[in-house]
């Protein structure tokens, strides 16, 4: 690991005048820490933020479910407010990595690093998400722009992130073997205005699926998708798994979230 | 007092191993201490045209940057293939030099060109990105089955081609073959793994100017291997100057039998340097650079009558050896794999041919099982074809196969003592309750899933090996094992052995034969290994050989102590010799209450004169001391067996695999511990489960190597497996007085097949291994057998 500087930040004021464009906010840091020690990323300066309070927490309202930036995996999936409120996103936090990731990783750090295999960016989709950073509000479907890319700017600092409680909803994954991050993983939400899809570990970047969410505005049941066609262009092909496989997987994966609801 | 042997004795080393009190290589640091960090090739095959150190010499904390061309100057010896294998016509195979640091060419992504020695591993790390080597690069060889229809690798040696190799008799089979009712046939890829020892390879060098002697710690199955090449081969340091520390070490799998480039280089560079060296891998340098395991192609037919007998076999393999011949890299797909490959039938002709091929991949070596969980699997998934084809159940074919009368002429090498394989088949099948398989097979599909039943039986060579014939096959060394046991003088015991254990539990077993042998408490008995320079020469742990060579050798020197302990006893008793008799530790005189200890004995022969009331003078001709050393070379291989029964639920829709059922009924001999014999039966099929569901080696076309980490390289886990179902039979091994066959590799060995079988029953139709979802899924689709529609 090459040298850097370490700050350690009380406020939000504070971390995002530290931050440059050769610097890095750190959180859980299950993906930024694995990256420097093995060369892949280096920095300049290493902006710690777990200390600033305002970025941790759940707030349940009535429509609204809002965790602070800093929340871990853990915290989120051991909530009985969230449990409460939508069930399938404190299961979804149980399900990410393994009990040491669940204790150290962020909502904030995982959807800023926005891994095409990662498990909340498929819940920000499909949960009508608004992330609220230090400067605005953004809806999921324009935050995440492509892989390990996001509409985030350079020093910009994820405050919380706001899901609509849906009448229904689950996420069911296919998890890689090796990793166990999803090959595929599709969580499906329920609203009076319609269903979304949000659809992780197909393609490069999570997305709605759309035709998926349509046959199921219509028609919310698992034999709405048995004729629906989905197309392996644009998914991902990689040694685990084929963008042919991987379109089935979209589909089947799709209905037992549907059962599961 | 009762006997030890057999019981289920708790492993003495468990509470230092478990509570990180265990002393590792990564462990051990010097004063003075240096680190090394290796610069390694990114490229499969590229020539080196210049290696400029300059930049990182000057860098902040570099002590040294040794490259290729210091290796060549100080006539450093390379890495040696120790097992020399003839062709087919005659001919010796043919190696590629392989030296510790390349001069001239790379051969695969991790292969060694220069280490940076620095006052901290991150100064090396740091200073190893400034050592500029310029590359030409060229085309990689990296397929197993195109390796020989490839551009040449090494200029003389044409189609990479190792060795030609054959075993048996091809007309007598093709006779065989032409009296056959039916031909079945076979094409399967024994999927490239790679070892993941839990603890990666390490070594640190101390070379003392004044003594001009090497202490070299070490991750190794087998210090006195290391010792013996490092010195004699590569010409580091006489023996006598060289002592190898193989300290606590997490697991090997065969990996760490023999040195690798990188002991070779920091015993070197201490000397160089007069100053201890260090190089502790890290995880990626352990995928990239471990040898890796199994990597064949195979083509095999097997002629059989209507009625399931059978009549001949044909095995045509290509074996990947890698970029070199490493140290069992030519053994593994040729003496170990080929006798095997007929498994555990009558088989009245058969033959192996085996084409051992170079390509630009990490070199391949022995990885549990070693040879003989390839020929399982080969011959293993034909039987089963064979029942599917005839019409026949998979345990009566194999049953109408298996030979009656012990000792059994194997029909390749083997003379095979003991065993009955009927007995073992038929106790898995109700230890598995085969007779109920239908009803659950009833009751997954209601689930929506596909269930499949899979069997194995298989034999296995091991407990290596009687020195003779293993040389007589070309092996470089002897493969006999010794003990030292050394009586001290207030009573307690030390057993030095040449094995060592790196996760075995030699430390509780060994204990425990010792403890019967010489009547003193299991508690009483420390067991050493792993120091050249304490206790006999050895050969190390691999191979399941360790107990019943090596146990054998601790027995020899046990009944020599009593022997000598009797003369002493019978002395200090005053009667003959033949008078006294030795049971539970005490020396009795027949029919009277006189008696000594072994522990008196002891005193006594340290303390040859009266101490206080002790009266003991040593016979005459006698020495002080009670030590003594067994070297023994076992007269033949020991032959465990055994018969799995795996069974499967598939999911159509997504091709996932899982194990639901797994019954383990094998024949390991003699068991002196059933606690261990059982968590070595449960590893064994964690590695063969894993082969055949996961783990699975992936170069690109370029021979980058893909599954470089654990994020691509699928390690089977705890929730990957049921419960297993063991049970054993016992028919105990006639070559050595404990009776005992060896344990350590069955589970690998009978897996890969029974999991196979079972997928296959359940879809239907042939699977490669590793069978994954999406494989299977294929399968699935190819049978339509889906719930649901495709996508």
């Amino acid at each position: 690991m090459k040298t850097f500087n370490y700050h350690s930040s009380k406020d939000v004021k504070e971390a995002t005048k530290l931050a440059s464009s050769n610097s890095a906010f750190l959180a859980g840091g299950m993906t930024t820490l694995p990256s420097m020690k093995l060369g892949l990323a280096s920095y300049k300066d290493i902006i710690d933020i777990k200390r600033i309070k305002k970025l941790s927490g759940i707030k349940v309202s009535g429509k609204t479910v809002t965790i602070g930036a800093i929340t871990k995996h853990a915290e989120v999936a051991h909530s009985k407010e969230v449990k409460k409120a939508i069930s399938s996103l404190s299961s979804l936090a149980e399900g990410i990595g393994d009990p040491q990731v669940r204790n150290k990783g962020t909502i904030g750090g995982s959807i800023a690093n926005n891994d095409p295999s990662a498990d909340y960016p498929s819940a920000c989709i499909a949960l009508n998400a608004i992330i609220h950073t230090n400067s605005r509000k953004v809806s999921a479907d324009k935050f995440f722009t492509g892989m390990f890319e996001t509409s985030l700017k350079k020093g910009e600092l994820i405050e919380a992130v706001e899901f609509q409680i849906p009448e229904k909803s689950c996420y069911q994954k296919y998890p890689n073997p090796a990793s166990r991050y999803a090959i595929v993983g599709v969580y499906v939400a329920k609203y009076k205005s319609g269903v979304n899809a949000g659809v992780t570990g197909a393609k490069s970047c999570v997305y709605n699926d759309k035709n998926i969410a349509d046959a199921l505005s219509k028609n919310f049941s698992s034999s709405a998708l048995d004729n629906i066609k989905i197309s392996s262009s644009g998914m991902n092909s990689d040694i685990h798994a084929s963008a042919e496989y991987r379109a089935n997987m979209v589909k089947i994966f799709a209905k037992k979230a549907v059962d599961a609801c | 007092m009762a006997s030890l042997v057999g019981s289920r004795v708790e492993r003495k080393e468990d509470k230092k191993l478990l509570t990180g009190r265990g002393k590792y290589t990564a462990d051990v640091t010097f004063a003075h201490q240096t680190y090394a960090y290796f610069v390694r090739s990114p490229h499969a095959r590229a020539q080196i045209k210049n290696v400029d150190t300059s930049k990182a010499e000057k860098a902040s904390g570099v002590v040294a940057v040794l490259t290729g061309k210091d290796i060549v100057n100080d006539k450093i010896g390379g890495l040696i293939a120790g097992w020399r294998i003839k062709s087919e016509d005659g001919s010796d195979m043919k190696v590629p030099a392989h030296p510790p640091l390349a001069s001239d060419s790379v051969n695969y992504v991790g292969d060694h060109v220069a280490v940076v020695i620095a006052e901290s591993l991150d100064e090396a790390r740091n200073a190893a990105e400034l050592v500029k080597v310029d590359y030409k690069i060229l085309k990689a060889v990296v397929k197993t089955d195109k390796a020989m229809n490839s551009e040449n690798i090494y200029k003389d040696i044409p189609k990479n081609l190792c060795f030609d190799w054959l075993l048996g008799d091809r007309a007598k089979t093709q006779e065989a073959f032409d009296k056959a009712d039916k031909i079945i046939k076979i094409d399967l890829i024994n999927n490239r793994l790679i070892p993941n020892a839990m603890e990666p390879r390490a070594a640190n060098a101390d070379y003392n100017p004044s003594t001009e002697e090497i202490t070299l710690y070490t991750t190794s199955q087998n210090p006195h291997l290391a010792r013996i090449i490092i010195s004699a081969f590569n010409g580091v340091a006489p023996e006598n100057k060289l002592r190898v520390i193989a300290p606590d070490v997490g697991g090997g799998f065969g990996s760490k039998i023999y040195p690798y480039a990188e002991e070779v280089v920091c015993s070197w560079a201490s000397k160089k340097i007069e100053r201890p060296v260090k190089w502790v891998g890290d995880r990626t340098e352990s995928f990239l650079s471990d040898c890796h395991g199994r990597d064949h192609v195979t083509h095999a037919e097997l002629a059989v009558k209507n009625d399931g007998t059978f009549l001949g076999f044909k095995n045509e393999t290509i074996a990947n050896l890698g970029a070199y011949a490493s140290v069992f890299g030519t053994v593994t797909p040729t003496y170990l794999f080929g006798p095997c490959a007929t498994g555990v039938y009558k088989m009245p002709a058969a033959y192996s041919n085996v084409k051992a091929v170079f390509t630009n991949t990490a070199p391949v070596d022995a990885y549990r099982g070693a040879g003989r969980p390839e020929a399982t699997y080969t011959i293993e998934t034909l039987v089963e074809k064979a029942a599917r084809e005839l019409g026949m159940d998979p345990a009566e074919i194999r049953m109408k196969n298996f030979p009656t009368e012990f000792p059994f002429q194997q029909t390749l090498v083997h003379s095979v003592d003991s065993g009955d394989y009927n007995a073992g088949l038929k106790k898995a099948m109700e230890v598995g309750d085969y007779k109920g398989f239908a009803e659950r097979k009833k009751e997954s599909e209601s689930k929506g899933k596909l269930r499949g039943v899979g069997f194995c039986s298989y034999f296995e060579a091991c407990g290596i090996a009687p020195s003779a014939v293993v040389m007589s096959l070309g092996c470089g060394i002897g493969l006999w094992e010794s003990a030292e046991v050394r009586f001290n003088p207030t009573g307690n015991v030390t057993v030095f052995t040449g094995s060592h254990s790196h996760g075995q539990g030699h430390d509780t077993t060994f204990a425990q034969i010792a403890a019967d042998r010489l009547g003193v408490p299991i508690e009483n008995i420390e067991i050493s290994h792993g120091d050249t320079d304490k206790g006999p020469f050895g050969y190390g742990t691999y191979g399941s050989r360790s107990l019943t060579v090596g146990g054998t050798a601790i027995v020899k020197a046990c009944d020599k102590i009593v022997a000598k302990g009797k003369k002493v006893a019978a002395k200090m008793l005053e009667v003959n010799e033949s008078d006294v008799e030795f049971k539970d530790g005490e020396f009795i005189v027949a029919k009277s209450n006189q008696k000594k200890t072994i522990g008196e004995v002891a005193f006594a022969c340290y303390l040859p004169g009266t101490y206080g009331e002790v009266k003991s003078p040593l016979p005459e001709g006698e020495e002080p001391g009670l030590k003594e050393t067994s070297f023994f070379d076992p007269g033949n291989f020991s032959f465990p067996a055994g018969s799995h029964i795996c069974e499967v639920e598939v999911d159509p829709d997504t091709g996932n695999t899982e194990v639901v059922k797994y019954t383990a009924v094998d024949d390991f001999g003699t068991i002196i511990n059933p606690l261990i014999v059982e968590g070595q039966v449960h590893g064994g099929l964690a590695q063969g489960i894993g082969q055949a569901l996961y783990e699975n080696c992936h170069y690109d076309d370029t021979g980058q190597l893909v599954t470089a980490s654990y994020m691509d390289y699928t390690m089977p886990r705890a929730d990957n497996f049921p419960e297993f179902n063991l049970g054993f039979t016992c028919t105990p091994a006639t070559s050595n007085p404990l009776g005992t066959k060896g344990c350590g590799e069955a589970g690998a060995i009978a897996a890969p097949p029974a999991v196979m079988n079972a997928v296959m029953n359940a879809v239907g139709t042939e699977v490669s291994m590793p069978a994954t979802a999406e494989k299977v899924w294929k399968a699935c689709q190819k049978m339509n057998k889906s719930n649901s529609k495709a996508a």
